[in-house]
Protein backbone atom coordinates (compact mmCIF):
# COMPACT_ATOMS: atom_id res chain seq x y z
CA UNK A 1 0.00 0.00 0.00
CA UNK A 2 0.97 3.33 -0.41
CA UNK A 3 1.27 6.78 1.99
CA UNK A 4 0.34 9.85 0.39
CA UNK A 5 1.60 12.89 1.24
CA UNK A 6 -0.45 16.08 0.01
CA UNK A 7 2.50 18.01 -1.54
CA UNK A 8 4.34 17.99 -5.12
CA UNK A 9 7.80 16.39 -4.90
CA UNK A 10 9.51 19.67 -6.52
CA UNK A 11 7.70 22.71 -6.71
CA UNK A 12 5.89 23.65 -9.99
CA UNK A 13 5.31 26.98 -10.58
CA UNK A 14 3.80 28.31 -13.86
CA UNK A 15 4.19 31.78 -15.13
CA UNK A 16 1.39 32.28 -17.72
CA UNK A 17 -1.65 31.06 -19.12
CA UNK A 18 -0.24 29.02 -22.07
CA UNK A 19 -2.60 26.40 -22.99
CA UNK A 20 -0.24 25.44 -26.24
CA UNK A 21 2.70 24.62 -23.74
CA UNK A 22 0.24 22.00 -22.12
CA UNK A 23 -0.45 20.81 -25.59
CA UNK A 24 3.11 19.14 -25.75
CA UNK A 25 3.63 18.76 -22.21
CA UNK A 26 0.94 16.17 -22.23
CA UNK A 27 3.25 13.95 -24.01
CA UNK A 28 4.96 12.53 -20.66
CA UNK A 29 1.49 12.93 -18.99
CA UNK A 30 -0.13 9.85 -21.78
CA UNK A 31 2.33 9.55 -23.99
CA UNK A 32 4.75 6.24 -24.70
CA UNK A 33 7.58 7.41 -22.55
CA UNK A 34 5.70 9.84 -20.36
CA UNK A 35 5.18 9.28 -16.32
CA UNK A 36 1.99 6.64 -16.55
CA UNK A 37 3.63 4.60 -18.67
CA UNK A 38 6.75 4.25 -16.58
CA UNK A 39 5.08 4.28 -13.12
CA UNK A 40 2.80 0.83 -14.45
CA UNK A 41 5.87 -0.66 -16.12
CA UNK A 42 7.91 -0.86 -13.20
CA UNK A 43 5.38 -1.58 -10.64
CA UNK A 44 4.03 -4.47 -12.98
CA UNK A 45 7.87 -5.79 -13.23
CA UNK A 46 8.40 -5.93 -10.27
CA UNK A 47 6.51 -8.99 -8.89
CA UNK A 48 8.56 -11.22 -11.41
CA UNK A 49 12.44 -9.80 -11.27
CA UNK A 50 15.20 -11.34 -8.81
CA UNK A 51 14.46 -10.04 -5.60
CA UNK A 52 17.54 -7.89 -5.27
CA UNK A 53 15.86 -5.56 -7.87
CA UNK A 54 12.10 -5.35 -6.62
CA UNK A 55 12.74 -2.57 -4.07
CA UNK A 56 14.36 -0.33 -6.89
CA UNK A 57 11.55 -1.17 -9.16
CA UNK A 58 8.91 -0.17 -6.75
CA UNK A 59 10.72 2.86 -5.41
CA UNK A 60 11.24 4.26 -8.74
CA UNK A 61 7.71 2.79 -10.10
CA UNK A 62 6.15 5.18 -6.61
CA UNK A 63 8.73 8.15 -7.96
CA UNK A 64 7.16 8.30 -11.47
CA UNK A 65 3.77 8.85 -9.85
CA UNK A 66 4.64 11.46 -7.94
CA UNK A 67 5.98 12.98 -11.31
CA UNK A 68 2.97 12.01 -13.11
CA UNK A 69 1.39 14.44 -10.38
CA UNK A 70 3.81 17.43 -11.44
CA UNK A 71 3.15 17.16 -14.64
CA UNK A 72 -0.51 17.04 -14.15
CA UNK A 73 -0.40 20.14 -12.07
CA UNK A 74 1.60 21.90 -14.67
CA UNK A 75 -0.82 21.04 -17.41
CA UNK A 76 -3.58 22.18 -15.26
CA UNK A 77 -2.18 25.61 -14.78
CA UNK A 78 -1.25 25.92 -17.66
CA UNK A 79 -4.96 25.57 -18.84
CA UNK A 80 -7.03 26.28 -16.18
CA UNK A 81 -9.40 29.07 -16.86
CA UNK A 82 -8.49 29.39 -20.45
CA UNK A 83 -11.00 30.07 -22.85
CA UNK A 84 -12.68 28.03 -25.51
CA UNK A 85 -10.94 30.59 -28.02
CA UNK A 86 -7.78 30.38 -26.30
CA UNK A 87 -7.70 26.57 -26.59
CA UNK A 88 -8.67 27.12 -30.01
CA UNK A 89 -5.78 29.48 -30.84
CA UNK A 90 -3.41 26.83 -29.06
CA UNK A 91 -4.55 23.38 -31.29
CA UNK A 92 -6.71 22.22 -28.86
CA UNK A 93 -10.15 22.60 -30.00
CA UNK A 94 -10.52 19.06 -30.27
CA UNK A 95 -9.27 18.29 -26.80
CA UNK A 96 -11.74 21.15 -25.77
CA UNK A 97 -14.66 19.56 -27.55
CA UNK A 98 -13.71 16.14 -25.87
CA UNK A 99 -13.18 17.35 -22.46
CA UNK A 100 -13.57 20.83 -21.73
CA UNK A 101 -10.30 21.48 -19.55
CA UNK A 102 -10.34 18.44 -18.06
CA UNK A 103 -6.82 16.64 -18.17
CA UNK A 104 -6.59 13.07 -20.09
CA UNK A 105 -4.37 10.47 -20.82
CA UNK A 106 -2.83 11.26 -24.03
CA UNK A 107 -0.08 12.21 -26.11
CA UNK A 108 0.64 15.79 -27.54
CA UNK A 109 -1.22 14.33 -31.06
CA UNK A 110 -4.06 13.25 -28.91
CA UNK A 111 -3.65 9.51 -29.20
CA UNK A 112 -4.97 7.74 -26.05
CA UNK A 113 -2.69 6.00 -23.90
CA UNK A 114 -2.54 2.30 -24.38
CA UNK A 115 -0.73 -0.83 -22.53
CA UNK A 116 0.84 -1.49 -25.75
CA UNK A 117 3.06 1.30 -24.87
CA UNK A 118 4.95 -0.69 -21.92
CA UNK A 119 6.00 -4.57 -21.73
CA UNK A 120 6.67 -6.67 -19.57
CA UNK A 121 8.48 -10.01 -20.96
CA UNK A 122 9.44 -11.64 -17.78
CA UNK A 123 13.20 -12.06 -18.99
CA UNK A 124 14.96 -9.84 -16.10
CA UNK A 125 17.62 -8.51 -18.70
CA UNK A 126 14.86 -7.61 -21.23
CA UNK A 127 12.75 -6.11 -18.77
CA UNK A 128 15.48 -3.74 -16.79
CA UNK A 129 16.90 -2.74 -20.64
CA UNK A 130 13.70 -2.03 -21.66
CA UNK A 131 13.28 0.45 -18.13
CA UNK A 132 16.92 2.00 -18.90
CA UNK A 133 15.76 2.36 -22.72
CA UNK A 134 12.78 4.18 -21.36
CA UNK A 135 14.39 6.60 -19.08
CA UNK A 136 16.48 7.97 -21.59
CA UNK A 137 13.44 8.47 -24.07
CA UNK A 138 11.70 10.11 -21.02
CA UNK A 139 14.99 12.11 -20.67
CA UNK A 140 15.04 13.17 -24.26
CA UNK A 141 11.51 13.87 -24.30
CA UNK A 142 11.93 16.27 -21.72
CA UNK A 143 14.86 17.89 -23.34
CA UNK A 144 12.68 18.62 -26.62
CA UNK A 145 9.76 19.88 -23.89
CA UNK A 146 12.13 22.45 -22.89
CA UNK A 147 13.29 23.42 -26.04
CA UNK A 148 10.06 24.10 -26.87
CA UNK A 149 8.54 26.05 -23.59
CA UNK A 150 9.74 29.80 -22.75
CA UNK A 151 8.32 29.62 -19.56
CA UNK A 152 11.59 30.14 -17.04
CA UNK A 153 9.67 28.77 -13.97
CA UNK A 154 8.14 25.97 -15.59
CA UNK A 155 11.48 24.98 -17.25
CA UNK A 156 12.84 24.69 -13.86
CA UNK A 157 10.52 21.99 -13.12
CA UNK A 158 10.91 20.40 -16.07
CA UNK A 159 14.89 20.24 -15.61
CA UNK A 160 14.72 18.41 -12.03
CA UNK A 161 12.50 16.26 -14.00
CA UNK A 162 15.14 15.27 -16.65
CA UNK A 163 17.62 14.97 -13.97
CA UNK A 164 15.30 12.47 -12.24
CA UNK A 165 15.37 10.64 -15.80
CA UNK A 166 19.52 10.42 -15.30
CA UNK A 167 18.97 8.96 -11.56
CA UNK A 168 17.26 6.41 -12.69
CA UNK A 169 18.92 5.51 -15.83
CA UNK A 170 21.77 4.97 -13.27
CA UNK A 171 19.94 2.87 -10.88
CA UNK A 172 18.16 0.72 -13.48
CA UNK A 173 21.98 -0.05 -15.06
CA UNK A 174 23.55 -0.74 -11.71
CA UNK A 175 20.47 -3.26 -11.35
CA UNK A 176 21.43 -4.76 -14.80
CA UNK A 177 25.01 -5.55 -13.34
CA UNK A 178 23.63 -7.14 -10.10
CA UNK A 179 21.38 -9.73 -12.26
CA UNK A 180 24.68 -10.16 -14.25
CA UNK A 181 26.66 -10.53 -11.04
CA UNK A 182 27.29 -14.14 -10.06
CA UNK A 183 26.18 -13.68 -6.67
CA UNK A 184 23.21 -16.10 -6.50
CA UNK A 185 24.52 -18.42 -8.65
CA UNK A 186 24.89 -22.14 -8.22
CA UNK A 187 28.11 -22.84 -8.81
CA UNK A 188 29.45 -26.47 -9.53
CA UNK A 189 32.59 -27.26 -9.48
CA UNK B 1 34.47 -19.68 -19.19
CA UNK B 2 34.55 -16.33 -16.17
CA UNK B 3 30.59 -15.98 -16.36
CA UNK B 4 27.61 -18.36 -16.55
CA UNK B 5 25.21 -18.24 -18.84
CA UNK B 6 21.83 -19.01 -16.22
CA UNK B 7 21.76 -16.76 -12.73
CA UNK B 8 19.41 -18.63 -10.05
CA UNK B 9 17.50 -16.73 -7.33
CA UNK B 10 15.72 -17.85 -4.63
CA UNK B 11 12.30 -15.60 -4.36
CA UNK B 12 10.10 -15.26 -1.31
CA UNK B 13 7.61 -18.03 -0.97
CA UNK B 14 4.69 -16.94 1.14
CA UNK B 15 3.09 -19.97 3.45
CA UNK B 16 0.03 -19.19 1.67
CA UNK B 17 1.02 -19.43 -1.69
CA UNK B 18 -1.60 -22.07 -3.33
CA UNK B 19 0.33 -23.24 -6.25
CA UNK B 20 3.46 -25.78 -5.36
CA UNK B 21 6.24 -23.35 -4.89
CA UNK B 22 9.47 -23.17 -7.32
CA UNK B 23 12.19 -22.91 -4.42
CA UNK B 24 15.11 -21.37 -7.44
CA UNK B 25 14.03 -19.61 -10.45
CA UNK B 26 16.34 -18.78 -13.44
CA UNK B 27 17.08 -16.39 -15.50
CA UNK B 28 19.55 -16.37 -19.07
CA UNK B 29 22.78 -14.02 -18.46
CA UNK B 30 23.98 -14.67 -22.48
CA UNK B 31 27.68 -14.40 -23.50
CA UNK B 32 27.23 -10.87 -24.67
CA UNK B 33 25.94 -9.08 -22.25
CA UNK B 34 29.48 -9.92 -21.22
CA UNK B 35 31.31 -9.07 -24.25
CA UNK B 36 31.09 -5.52 -24.37
CA UNK B 37 32.03 -4.08 -28.12
CA UNK B 38 32.84 -7.53 -29.85
CA UNK B 39 37.01 -7.82 -29.89
CA UNK B 40 38.70 -8.62 -33.08
CA UNK B 41 39.93 -11.78 -33.87
CA UNK B 42 37.90 -14.35 -32.20
CA UNK B 43 38.38 -17.94 -32.55
CA UNK B 44 35.92 -19.23 -35.01
CA UNK B 45 33.73 -22.49 -35.27
CA UNK B 46 36.25 -24.67 -37.11
CA UNK B 47 33.13 -25.80 -40.04
CA UNK B 48 30.83 -23.51 -41.70
CA UNK B 49 28.51 -26.03 -41.03
CA UNK B 50 28.71 -26.18 -37.72
CA UNK B 51 28.63 -22.07 -37.52
CA UNK B 52 25.43 -21.88 -39.88
CA UNK B 53 23.68 -24.61 -37.82
CA UNK B 54 24.70 -22.68 -34.04
CA UNK B 55 23.82 -19.04 -35.95
CA UNK B 56 27.19 -17.84 -35.13
CA UNK B 57 30.72 -17.72 -36.07
CA UNK B 58 32.36 -17.49 -32.86
CA UNK B 59 32.07 -19.39 -30.05
CA UNK B 60 32.57 -17.35 -27.51
CA UNK B 61 28.59 -15.92 -28.83
CA UNK B 62 27.36 -19.23 -28.83
CA UNK B 63 24.96 -19.86 -26.05
CA UNK B 64 22.73 -23.12 -24.93
CA UNK B 65 19.38 -22.78 -24.47
CA UNK B 66 17.62 -24.30 -22.53
CA UNK B 67 20.20 -24.50 -19.80
CA UNK B 68 22.15 -27.61 -18.81
CA UNK B 69 19.59 -29.25 -16.38
CA UNK B 70 20.81 -27.55 -12.98
CA UNK B 71 21.44 -30.40 -10.16
CA UNK B 72 18.57 -30.87 -8.12
CA UNK B 73 18.86 -29.65 -4.53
Amino acid sequence: MWYYEKKLQYPVKVRECNPRLAKYLIEQYGGADGELSAALRYLNQRYTIPNKVVGLLNDIGTEEFAHLEMIATMVYKLTKDATPEQMKAAGLAADYANHDNALFYHNAAGSPWTATYIQAKGDPIADIYEDIAAEEKARATYQWIINLSDDPELNDSLKFLREREIVHSQRFREAAQILMDERDTKQYF
Amino acid sequence: MDNTNTKYYYPYISPFDPCKPIVIKSYSTPPHLYMGFQPPNLPQFSTAREALFRGTLWPALYDTYPPEKAREE
